[in-house]
């Protein structure tokens, strides 16, 4: 049986006397597709910001490829191979695409800390940012300052960043929400494109999005994983149906 | 053919940054005109290129990582009686003195930097200023190594390179003042155009995102720290060999607040905005304390007002957007008449 990519044990959080995560467990073998849903206000981002280390749990661990990462800082998880989005844009409005991407992959490979060497020499880097960049789609825009972008185009840029720090596992936090319908096809082609070694794990609302692409589906209300199984199993689950698909949202 | 390179390779788009442009040569041609033109102003035009240094080092914070400064006086004070000091006891030498200054600035920059790495915004702007009242108050009171009020007495410096003696017309001075600020100037475009320098636009631009990128912030702030206070000691440094006098004035927070004030009046994080920012702020100021010593400063307050009212980035962003408006328009005339081959 192989370690988990990424498994979380007993994760505890509380702000004041508001419970934002009790108890929660996770666990994702390598190259998983798994999904984790929930209505607002369920903990699904503050999960993430745990996991990754922009908030310190109260209580429990997060395990990384089997190492406990739980007292690292967020730079030194994403050097471990553990990258994110941003449910809302974090780009580097007048930065170009190719810029903020060589900058990720410069940080990663550690030359950004090198200050006499010149950009233009570093050509691997460059060639490596580009590509991931035409890989999804960005090629023509990628000298462009990213503030002009259209905001489909910068969903997308949100994605490349993450890939350029080359991880083992990805959190996408809702990778698609704001985006119209008629530029939602590029994202989910890309989502749905990712190397199959990457275990991703997936924040959605749309629903469409998360039983196409997941193989398992965690479901998180009030801070604690309420079920979690087969998109089919999720989907017959009448709890679920209740507490999210319930309502207006699915007629 | 140069319009048609960038959508070929955007790759090269990025490297051609870094190529000198020939608007740059006739900065660098019109900076050796006093020398013929205005001899009788190289003393002016001396304080003109240290205050030139003094920007390019605050631009390395304020234009590349976004970091304001309101305490920058405290590097460049911390240059400027380090080379007097070495010189008041004995050793003259201008450039030794130059190095071991600018060395003694950049460790104390450096050591700021552990403080002001951990904070931002408001918190951060008073860390600087208390950090530049720190050290005022510092000097003020160490009356017997500094001359505290009545400022560094007896500082005399040997002719430079054993040859060159500093006149009073400021011949020495003003060459001597050019030439460190052309080299550091080549050395911070170097810095701009690494991937350190990168990296620094990356803080500048969103600080939040760095360290999920895997980026180390704290440790690249601490190095930017560190250069722009070696800049700054370097300018300090200069202006007391130059004038072989220092005073408490090199520490006050009017000079750390002039020095913002010069670099954004000429647009930051443009290389070039600090340097003509301190052009025109230092001409100016003695022209027009020439007209009216007493009110002067209310010339210099609208000026401030009418550019920043009319350039919100600065001389050289205003600049460089007409520039944009009319390569545009240029851009389109060909095009549309078509071009004869020759």
């Amino acid at each position: 049986m192989s370690v988990a990519a990424l498994s979380t044990r007993a994760l505890d959080k509380r702000f004041g006397s508001l419970v934002v995560a009790r108890g929660v467990e996770l666990s994702l073998p390598p190259g998983a597709r798994h999904a984790l849903i929930g209505p607002n206000g369920a903990g699904k981002t503050t999960l993430i910001n745990l996991i990754t280390g922009m908030l310190a749990p109260d209580g429990g661990h997060v395990f990384l490829g089997g190492h406990d990462v739980t007292r690292l800082d967020p730079d030194q998880r994403v050097k471990r191979g553990l990258a994110r989005t941003f449910q809302i844009n974090a780009l580097f409005p007048r930065l170009s695409p190719l810029e903020a991407t060589t900058l990720a992959v410069c940080e990663r490979s550690g030359l950004a800390a090198r200050w006499w060497r010149q950009l233009g020499a570093c050509r691997v880097e460059m060639d490596e940012a580009y590509e991931i960049l035409r890989s999804l789609g960005l090629a023509p825009v990628c000298h462009r300052p990213t503030r002009e972008l259209p905001y489909g185009q910068q969903r997308l840029l949100e994605i490349a960043l993450a890939l350029a720090t080359r991880p083992r596992v990805l959190l996408l936090d809702e990778p698609a929400a704001g985006v119209p319908r008629h530029e939602s096809a590029h994202l989910l082609a890309a989502v749905a494109g990712l190397s199959a070694d990457l275990t991703v794990l997936l924040i959605e609302h749309d629903m469409d999005l998360v039983f196409r692409f997941a193989s398992r589906v965690t479901v998180m209300v009030g801070g604690q994983v309420l079920v979690e199984g087969t998109p089919a199993e999720i989907a017959a689950d009448p709890r679920v149906a209740e507490i999210y698909l319930g309502g207006a949202r699915r007629g | 053919m140069t319009g048609v390179g960038a959508s070929d390779d955007p790759r090269r788009d990025l490297a051609s940054r870094s190529r000198w442009r020939g608007l740059e040569g006739i900065f660098w041609l019109a900076a050796l005109s006093p020398f013929l033109l205005f001899p009788a102003h190289l003393q002016l035009a001396s304080q003109v290129a240290i205050t030139a240094l003094f920007a390019l080092s605050l631009d390395l914070l304020l234009g590349y990582s976004g970091i304001v400064s309101l305490g920058h006086a405290a590097f460049f004070g911390i240059g400027a009686y380090s080379a007097g000091l070495l010189a008041k006891g004995g050793w003259g030498e201008p450039v030794s003195g130059l190095v071991a200054a600018a060395a003694v600035a950049g460790v104390a920059g450096y050591a700021a930097s552990f403080i002001v790495a951990r904070v931002r915004h408001l918190a951060l702007i008073m860390v600087t200023l208390g950090v530049g009242l720190l050290v005022h108050e510092s000097a003020n009171k160490a009356h017997w190594l500094t001359g505290g009020a009545d400022g560094l007495q007896g500082v005399r410096m040997w002719p430079l390179l054993g040859r060159f003696k500093f006149d009073l017309y400021g011949y020495t001075a003003y060459g001597y003042s050019l030439i460190v600020l052309a080299l550091a100037f080549l050395v911070v475009r170097r810095v701009v155009n690494s991937p350190f320098g990168l990296s620094l636009r990356g803080i500048r631009e969103n600080p939040g995102r760095m360290p999920a990128l895997g980026a180390s912030s704290r440790s690249h702030i601490r190095t930017v720290w560190a250069f722009a206070a070696v800049l700054a000691g370097l300018a300090g440094a200069l202006l007391a060999q130059t004038t072989e006098t220092v005073s408490l004035a090199t520490l006050e927070f009017q000079r750390s607040a002039e020095i913002l004030v010069i670099l954004i009046l000429g647009g930051a994080g443009r290389l070039y905005g600090g340097l003509i920012g301190a052009v025109i702020f230092l001409v100016a100021r003695d022209r027009f304390s020439g007209l009216n010593p007493q009110y002067w400063y209310f010339w210099m307050g609208l000026l401030l007002v009418l550019v920043v009212m009319a350039l919100p980035s600065g001389i050289l962003g205003g600049l460089a957007r007409l520039a944009g408006f009319w390569s545009r328009a240029r851009e389109r005339g060909p095009t549309a008449s078509g071009v004869a081959p020759s």
